[in-house]
């Protein structure tokens, strides 16, 4: 047989990759399978249970499912996503139709300030929509002040609208970039024959240019259920709050883990159920991925 | 001695024989060419002996040492590759003194011998662009500095000319050879273009789906192609091959096209011991071997009709229908024709060549 | 045409209405960022005041907040260079072998990678750590970075390589190297372009991560900055905003300037459709 070949052996490649698959064996896949064992445990942060847990069965999952809390964070979390899929796909898809045919400043200025609201650490963004929206100095409330209304306490009155506006003025760059790299790949040509035949504006986009990018919509579509469901930043500008109503899945497992008596037990078989949901929506991801 | 020999090599892939137990041998100063269709092997015999691929079985000499045990590296060996592979990073003079730098030579050598080697390929005032600032000529002739730089045992070239356009490859193909020449350094030259192999080489070898066909001069796989294969591969246009059945009568030789009929009494006796009566055969004949009569036939010629008239200048070549068969005539009297013309053909019977049916080898 | 024209100019009236509101909605939130860490009594307000660099000298003469921005530079520099030396050889491998399970493996890499975030995994990350006795250690936050950025990494790099011919390497090769001298004659320096690009969206990510600090570091002279600026929110609040909006643009910069780099240098693109 052909061993690997004569620029890599075989043998050699083993050693090159080893490193690599060590990390990701040890600190990824190994606390993926664990969750499970733990989740089946009454392991805990603090308390008897801290030093010496038990084996307690599917406990954690039916008291997870018993939670009154659980059930509204799912919830929450349902809105969370579906809200910033909304508004992230709808101005990255708006964003980029606008931007398509422009060239020079408004480009690069317009393109910029998306951007740097994405890959700015998400701490300095969540303080900034603090400042942004607070009650009493908040610059959105001044502006309103001055066009004659009423302040509003964003946090209290729309707390889950706030984190879906906050996650979307974050996240809006990624469906921006990939619906633009989009545009880009559909023929100009496309686009002059419908000029040619006269279509408007409206019919382009919808026989011409929605067709032609269905593909990366859907891409967008998934991932960004997939990451938005992960998401973490929110816990920053609100901690789930006010009275736990911007409390996402991801923040209501912290609270159950690590605060209280830290059931890490409990953390555990949460962990494994959005374990569980993040698998189906990689397996439709990937399905996708290899019909292109 | 022989420079290279190949002794009994096999290489697979997985399951599909890319090699297929060939032996050839190569001899010192040779210009030799590895020619085939596409996927015959001929890029695999190539990186066997460079060391690049290890065969499953078999021995393969380089200047009368097995070098089953040797590494690429050890084996020196100046490799000019398909698209040149010209490090995209380093500059002209870079690239032609890799190997000698990678050999830790002196540097005073280094420049000595890189400049007269730019010098000797017309290549001097490039040497300190980048491969990508050059024309796609200019980058044989560096890719060709690097494998001369080290005083190769072989050159090795894998279709060192097929990134060319046609007027700069004809140029590209007297100059590699000159230099060969003058290097005096034996050379193995893979290339599917049977034109270029019969232009350029000592002696071809025509491989075919892993099996060498033939090995000998131009001139001999041109006159005696041994098979169908190597009839039907050499040449442009090819020998007409058709299938036939010999017919041995009282008094004379027939072969039978169905179409129409061959009296062959002429060579009657060189068959007569090889071919069974009614036994199915392919006739071959090149296409400058049969001389087309325009006016009116003579004994024993085949009526025909013109079918397509190519003129290419100094050689017309005509397409002949006859019943449903079409005959490739080359002809160089710019003969006044067109499509549906009546003409005659008639074969020269010191040339012509029969294979067997079932394995396509010669009879004569 | 005239008629054209006209309609011309109203579609382009509402084009340019559109994305200024769009302008205004990314831009509004972000003029605290510029305003407050200059202003001399800084407040959640956009005020403009005298200008002046007090809550960068408040912020400079803060011990926590300066070992802060070290330990993010210890944590982010150490998974950065550990991610892209490990990701480049594993790269190479999977782009020059074709073994049996290669695409076995790749698809379990894009699959894990994608399934176990930083989300789902953050108990097990706990645990895993408390009992290696890494907790409150860099190492913790490092090797967790490690583990959740190769796999992605090892995409990127290995389309870089996948891109390059084995012509290169196999001329270098024949022309006498032996099969590391290739490597890194030829294939490292073709490469470059890729080991940076990694190395800059490592840094990037690991630079602004919140939650695996977060969790797995208890002393607060451990904390990254991100981490930092969450406990003085919560715990000083609104006395010390000048310094924290100082604090935060500071942070921020190292970001801005690496994708001004990145945008200068290589365009800013896509590899493998991938969030900060």
């Amino acid at each position: 047989m052909f061993e690997g070949g004569i620029i890599l052996s075989k043998k050699r490649a083993f050693l090159f990759m080893l490193p690599a698959l060590a990390f990701v064996a040890v600190f990824l896949i190994f606390p993926a399978i664990w969750a499970i064992y733990i989740g089946l445990t009454n392991e805990a942060l603090t308390g008897i249970y801290g030093l010496n847990h038990q084996f307690v069965w599917f406990d954690n999952f039916i008291k997870a499912f018993k939670d009154p809390w659980f059930h509204s964070s799912l919830q929450i979390s349902f809105k969370f996503v579906f809200g910033s899929l909304v508004g992230q796909a709808g101005l990255g898809l708006l964003l980029a139709l606008l931007l398509n045919n422009k060239k020079g400043i408004l480009k690069e200025l317009v393109s910029n300030i998306v951007i740097i609201a994405w890959i700015v650490p998400g701490v300095v963004v969540a303080y900034l929509w603090v400042a942004f929206l607070d009650k009493d100095f908040g610059l959105l409330n001044s502006i309103l002040g001055i066009l004659g209304f009423a302040r509003v306490n964003w946090f209290r009155t729309l707390p889950v609208g706030v984190i879906i506006i906050f996650n979307t003025w974050r996240g809006t760059a990624f469906s921006m970039l990939l619906f633009m790299a989009a545009l880009q790949s559909i023929p100009p040509s496309y686009l002059e024959t419908a000029d040619v035949i006269g279509a408007s504006g409206w019919r382009k986009f919808r026989d011409i240019i929605i067709p032609l990018i269905k593909p990366q919509i859907l891409t967008d579509l998934i991932l960004l259920t997939l990451w938005t469901f992960n998401v973490f930043t929110p816990f920053i500008l609100t901690k789930g709050g006010p009275a736990h109503m911007t409390e996402i899945l991801p923040i209501y497992t912290y609270r159950v883990a690590f605060m209280g008596t830290g059931r890490i037990g409990q953390g555990a078989a949460i962990s494994t159920i959005i374990l569980l949901i993040n698998l189906t929506l990689a397996l439709i991801y990937l399905k996708m991925l290899k019909r292109k | 001695m022989h420079d290279v020999a190949f002794e009994k090599v096999t290489k697979k892939f997985g399951k599909v024989v890319a090699v297929n137990n060939i032996s050839f041998q190569v001899n010192k100063g040779e210009l030799f060419t590895l020619l085939g269709p596409s996927g015959c092997g001929k890029t695999t015999t190539l990186r066997l002996i460079a060391g690049l691929e290890i065969p499953q079985s078999g021995n393969i000499y380089i200047k009368g040492k097995n070098v089953e045990k040797l590494f690429p590296k050890d084996r020196n060996i100046g490799m000019v590759f398909q698209n040149y592979a010209l490090f995209p990073h380093m500059n002209v003079f870079d690239n032609i003194a890799y190997p000698l730098k990678i050999r830790k030579q002196p540097q005073k050598e280094i420049i000595h011998k890189v400049t007269e080697i730019a010098k000797n390929l017309q290549t001097e005032e490039l040497l300190s662009r980048k491969p990508n600032q050059i024309s796609g000529g200019q980058q044989q002739r560096v890719a060709l500095g690097r494998a001369m730089v080290q005083e190769p045992n072989v050159f090795l070239f894998d279709e060192p000319l097929s990134n060319l356009d046609a007027k700069l490859r004809t140029e590209a193909r007297s100059f590699l050879k000159h230099i060969q020449k003058e290097m005096k350094t034996t050379a193995i030259y893979v290339t599917h273009d049977q034109k270029e192999a019969m232009a350029i080489s000592d002696r071809i070898a025509i491989l075919d789906k892993g099996v060498i066909m033939q090995v000998g001069t131009p001139k001999e796989v041109y006159k005696n192609p041994e098979n169908v294969f190597v009839a039907g591969f050499i040449g442009d246009p090819p020998t007409n091959l058709l299938n036939c059945s010999i017919k041995y009568n009282q008094n004379k030789t027939v072969l039978d096209f169905l179409q129409f009929k061959l009296d062959i009494s002429p060579i009657r006796d060189l068959v007569r011991e090889k071919v069974n009566n009614e036994e199915a055969i392919i006739f071959g004949i090149r296409p400058e071997d049969i001389t087309v009569e325009y006016k009116n036939a003579s004994p024993n010629s085949i009526k025909g009709e013109v079918f397509v008239v190519e003129r290419l200048g100094p050689e017309t070549i005509i397409h002949v229908k006859i019943g449903n068969l079409i005959i490739i005539v080359r002809d160089f009297s710019e003969p006044d024709i067109t499509m549906g013309d009546t003409i005659w053909l008639k074969i020269d019977f010191n040339s012509v060549h029969i294979y067997k049916k079932e394995d396509g080898k010669i009879i004569i | 045409m005239v008629f054209r024209q006209r309609t011309n100019l109203w579609n382009n009236f509402w084009i340019y209405l559109i994305l200024f509101t769009l302008v205004l909605f990314f831009i509004l939130p972000m003029i605290w960022l510029v305003i407050a860490p200059f202003s001399s009594k800084a407040s959640l307000a956009v005020k403009i005041t005298l200008p002046s660099l007090n809550n960068f000298r408040e912020l400079f003469k803060n011990k926590v907040a300066m070992l802060a921005f070290k330990n993010s530079f210890i944590i982010s520099f150490s998974s950065t260079i550990i991610v892209t030396i490990t990701s480049m050889l594993a790269a190479y491998a999977l782009s020059r072998t074709n073994f049996k399970w290669r695409s076995t493996l790749l698809y379990a890499l894009l699959l894990f990678s994608t399934v176990v975030t930083g989300i789902a995994a953050m108990v097990p990350l706990f645990v895993l750590n408390l009992r290696l006795g890494l907790i409150d250690s860099y190492l913790s936050v490092i090797f967790v970075f490690i583990g959740g950025f190769l796999p992605v990494s090892i995409f990127i790099i290995k389309d870089f390589f996948d891109a390059i011919p084995k012509d290169y390497e196999e001329a270098a090769i024949v022309a006498g190297s032996t099969p590391s001298q290739g490597f890194f004659r030829i294939i490292l320096p073709l490469s470059q372009q890729g080991m940076v690009v990694i190395a800059l969206y490592i840094f990037m990510n690991t630079w602004g991560d919140f939650l695996i600090p977060f969790i797995l570091l208890r002393s607060v002279n451990k904390y990254p900055v991100s981490v930092a600026i969450y406990t003085f929110f919560t715990q000083e609040g609104l006395p010390l905003l000048g310094l924290l909006s100082a604090y935060s643009l500071l942070y921020s910069l190292p970001v801005i300037v690496l994708y001004i780099i990145i945008n200068r240098k290589f365009g800013f693109g896509f590899h493998g459709g991938l969030k900060g």
